[in-house]
């Protein structure tokens, strides 16, 4: 076993449930080892041996693309055994419990298991029925930890820090675990963070989550240096919750127009998969001005910086 | 264009809204108000201005009406958007508000386009779509207030539809408040109000008809104002005709709720008396109701608690009135009367003739946000002149409407409308 940046303050917790409780000390050193871990995934030899011998459980009880493959490839990377566990075809559909399926899992003896659920807490709930680390891939509109810290580390690494900066999440906030640990993680390092929303997306009180609220998006994208879109599921489009695609496009979409109000350096994100033409005009996910890819690259970054950090809490290291 | 100005002198001046009531005359140029007051006379104006004497006849703003069914498009064999007009500019009417509930109905920026673009070219008076609050006016999905605020509506109701769904009617009132749309919603409580086909009474149980309660529309009203303070919005309630939802509305307001509401002209001068046996002309939604009601609405009125009057203007032909009473449609029209039979409650001495013109020009006004409604130099010359106590009995035939079920045929009123005026042009003399 390597141990790895022996120098650099150790993360202090067993699992990553979330961004909340979290002190600014644990999230800048994810960061730097992110930061360290980056230029692995640029080699040819793209593997390290951290994780040898070890055994990680991909456990997704949503579909998911992008996180389960950033995820999978960053415990490769790391030279563990990673087994994706797809609930179509698991005994989840035959109606297990959350908690025996924990119970069954834990008693194979894995090391890490990196879940996404669509309840709200449902990670939380299963981290406390393993021995092992547990990474929260996402539960339902609570959190995306890893999403927020690769988030900020694309952030830092375009604009050479975060302090200060002004970033406008705009979209369907309601429901958007993206937005939640954002909003905590940016705020943590010092950014002025801003949602825009109609008030239908927004949660009630969000004011009091000290952030800046905006119904207005020009308004809310007057000197933003960051504009972080989210993503409108479809089904949330058609009347319920706004009236219409065309209408969301028209007046929450990102075109360059609305975008020439935020400051001529401002930089867009997305955490994906992005809706051309509804939150996003694809001139704009595709112009110069968006960091969408660099985002996807800093997930594999940041994951294994995770994965890493975590493996020292791991038994026998 | 250079139309030359017109004069009207000799007039007993009211502005509802300043409180102006006193003799003078008003100049008109180019469309809008140039002077008022006592100093325009026939001696003061140029050689160029037409002068009409108005012989001591009120002139007071043109009449504004928040609630107006025209059958364009798709039933345009009961009315179109030109024969509504020429009932409004007979009735003193310059600006009304088209219902939603046509076929296609107006919840789409292009059936809003085509409405105006039919009402510039067909119509004498000012139309101003109210677009529809959910799409369909199902009640189910919230319409596209943004698209369609930029494409022309001035507020937003499902017409004779209540949402029931309390989640949708939170989202709408929630997004409305984000594009500061106006919405005017109708309150009734569908399952309240069933198959009822007239209010809920001594007189429904007597001619065997299945009533709707007062309740199906106070707790509808309830509902809504508990959402109102939830959302913080602006809220118009389209028609009340109770004396609990009075007491609903007072008390809203009372908190600081920024709530206005209207009634039609039918529910302020008729009761559910008044249907008699099966008059189907009285059969109206919401119902006409006790006696009790309208004597509360008429003091509502007079103490400013009730905003607007609404002429609630529904044509419907022979064939949907012509049919046993609980298979007859609702709606009477109203635009022609409106004004004679409000005249009503001010020669009975129940409303100071200033409140009633307040409650059908600035009162509609300022909740629309338009600049019609008032007396004041530089608004749109819509400007009507009447003379309040001259008799004349309602023909349903001399009607300008192409539906006839007016509930005053053959009435006595008195109010005739001798001049209106749209910017400045007579569309009605």
């Amino acid at each position: 076993m390597t141990d790895p940046a022996p120098g650099k303050p150790l993360f202090s917790q067993k699992h990553l449930l979330g961004i909340e409780g979290m002190s600014r000390a644990d999230i800048e050193a994810l960061l730097d080892l992110a930061e360290d871990a980056a230029p692995l995934s640029r080699q040819v030899n793209k593997k390290k041996d951290t994780l040898r011998g070890r055994t990680q459980i991909n456990l997704f009880f949503e579909a998911s693309t992008r996180t389960q493959a950033s995820f999978e490839l960053a415990g490769k990377r790391l030279g563990a055994d990673v087994m994706n566990m797809s609930v179509a075809t698991s005994s989840v559909k035959k109606g297990e419990t959350l908690i025996d399926t924990a119970v069954t899992l834990n008693a194979m003896r894995p090391d890490i298991i990196i879940v996404r659920h669509h309840q709200s807490g449902a990670v939380d709930l299963l981290a406390r029925k393993v021995d092992c680390s547990v990474v929260n891939a996402g539960d339902g509109s609570h959190e995306h930890p890893t999403q927020a810290l690769l988030d900020a580390l694309t952030i830092r690494r375009r604009k050479g820090r975060i302090e200060g900066l002004t970033v406008a999440i705009c979209g369907d906030v309601l429901h958007s675990r993206v937005a939640r640990s954002n909003m905590i993680l940016l705020s943590a390092l010092g950014a002025q963070v801003r949602v825009i929303a109609p008030s239908t997306l927004l949660p009630s009180g969000i004011e009091h989550l000290g952030v800046e609220v905006f119904r207005d998006m020009r308004k809310g994208l007057e000197g933003a240096d960051i504009v972080m879109m989210l993503r409108l599921q479809l089904e949330r489009m058609n009347g319920a919750f706004v009236p219409s695609l065309r209408e969301y496009s028209r007046f929450f979409g990102l075109d360059q127009e609305k975008l020439a109000l935020a400051r001529p350096d401002a930089l867009v994100m997305h955490p994906g998969p992005i809706n051309r033409g509804v939150e996003i005009d694809s001139s704009v996910a595709d112009g110069p001005q968006s960091l969408i890819n660099e985002q996807v690259e800093m997930g594999v970054a940041v994951r294994i910086a995770v994965l890493e950090a975590l493996a020292r809490h791991l038994p026998n290291n | 264009m250079n139309a030359p100005p017109l004069a009207l002198v000799n007039a007993r001046l009211i502005d509802p809204g300043t409180g102006v009531d006193s003799r003078g005359g008003v100049l008109i140029e180019d469309g809008v108000i140039h002077a008022i007051g006592a100093n325009v006379t026939a001696a003061n104006a140029g050689a160029r201005t037409k002068i009409i004497d108005c012989g001591g006849d009120v002139v007071c703003p043109g009449l504004i009406d928040m609630r107006v069914f025209v059958g364009e498009p798709g039933a345009e064999y009961r009315e179109t958007l030109a024969t509504a007009s020429a009932a409004a500019a007979a009735g003193g009417v310059t600006t009304i508000v088209a219902m939603p509930g046509t076929t296609p109905p107006l919840d789409d920026p292009a059936v809003l386009d085509f409405l105006m673009r039919r009402a510039r070219d067909t119509a004498k008076v000012r139309v101003l779509p109210a677009a529809a609050l959910t799409k369909g006016l199902n009640g189910r999905e919230i319409a596209e207030y943004g698209l369609l605020k930029e494409a022309g509506a001035v507020a937003f109701t499902d017409g004779t539809h209540c949402v029931q769904d309390s989640q949708v009617m939170r989202r709408a009132m929630t997004y409305a408040r984000d594009f500061d749309a106006l919405i005017m919603p109708f309150a009734e409580d569908a399952n309240l109000a069933g198959s009822g086909v007239m209010n809920e009474g001594m007189f429904a149980s007597r001619l065997g008809l299945a009533g709707i309660p007062r309740e199906a529309e106070a707790i509808a009203l309830d509902r809504d104002m508990r959402l109102v303070r939830m959302v913080q919005g602006r809220y118009h309630a389209a028609l009340v005709t109770t004396a609990m939802s009075l007491e609903i509305i007072a008390r809203a307001r009372a908190s600081g709720l920024a709530v206005t509401c209207g009634t039609s002209i039918n529910h302020l001068t008729l009761n559910d008396n008044d249907i008699g046996q099966y008059r189907t002309f009285f059969k109206l939604a919401p119902p006409l109701r006790s006696e009790d009601d309208r004597r509360a609405l008429v003091e509502a009125l007079a103490s400013g608690l009730l905003d607007v009057i609404v002429s609630d203007h529904n044509p419907q032909d022979v064939d949907n009135k012509r049919l046993p009473f609980g298979e007859a449609e609702n709606g009477a029209i109203g635009l022609e009367t409106l004004l004679a039979a409000g005249l009503r409650l001010v020669h009975s001495g129940d409303v100071a003739l200033r409140r009633l013109l307040a409650a059908m020009t600035i009162r509609p006004a300022q909740i629309l946000g338009l600049a019609q409604g008032r007396l004041e130099k530089g608004a749109p010359a819509d400007i009507i002149r009447f003379d309040p106590d001259e008799p004349f009995v309602v023909d349903p035939v001399r009607l300008h409407s192409r539906s006839k079920n007016t509930p005053f045929e053959n009435a006595l009123l008195q109010g005739v409308v001798k001049l209106t005026l749209v910017a400045g042009s007579a569309v009605h003399a």
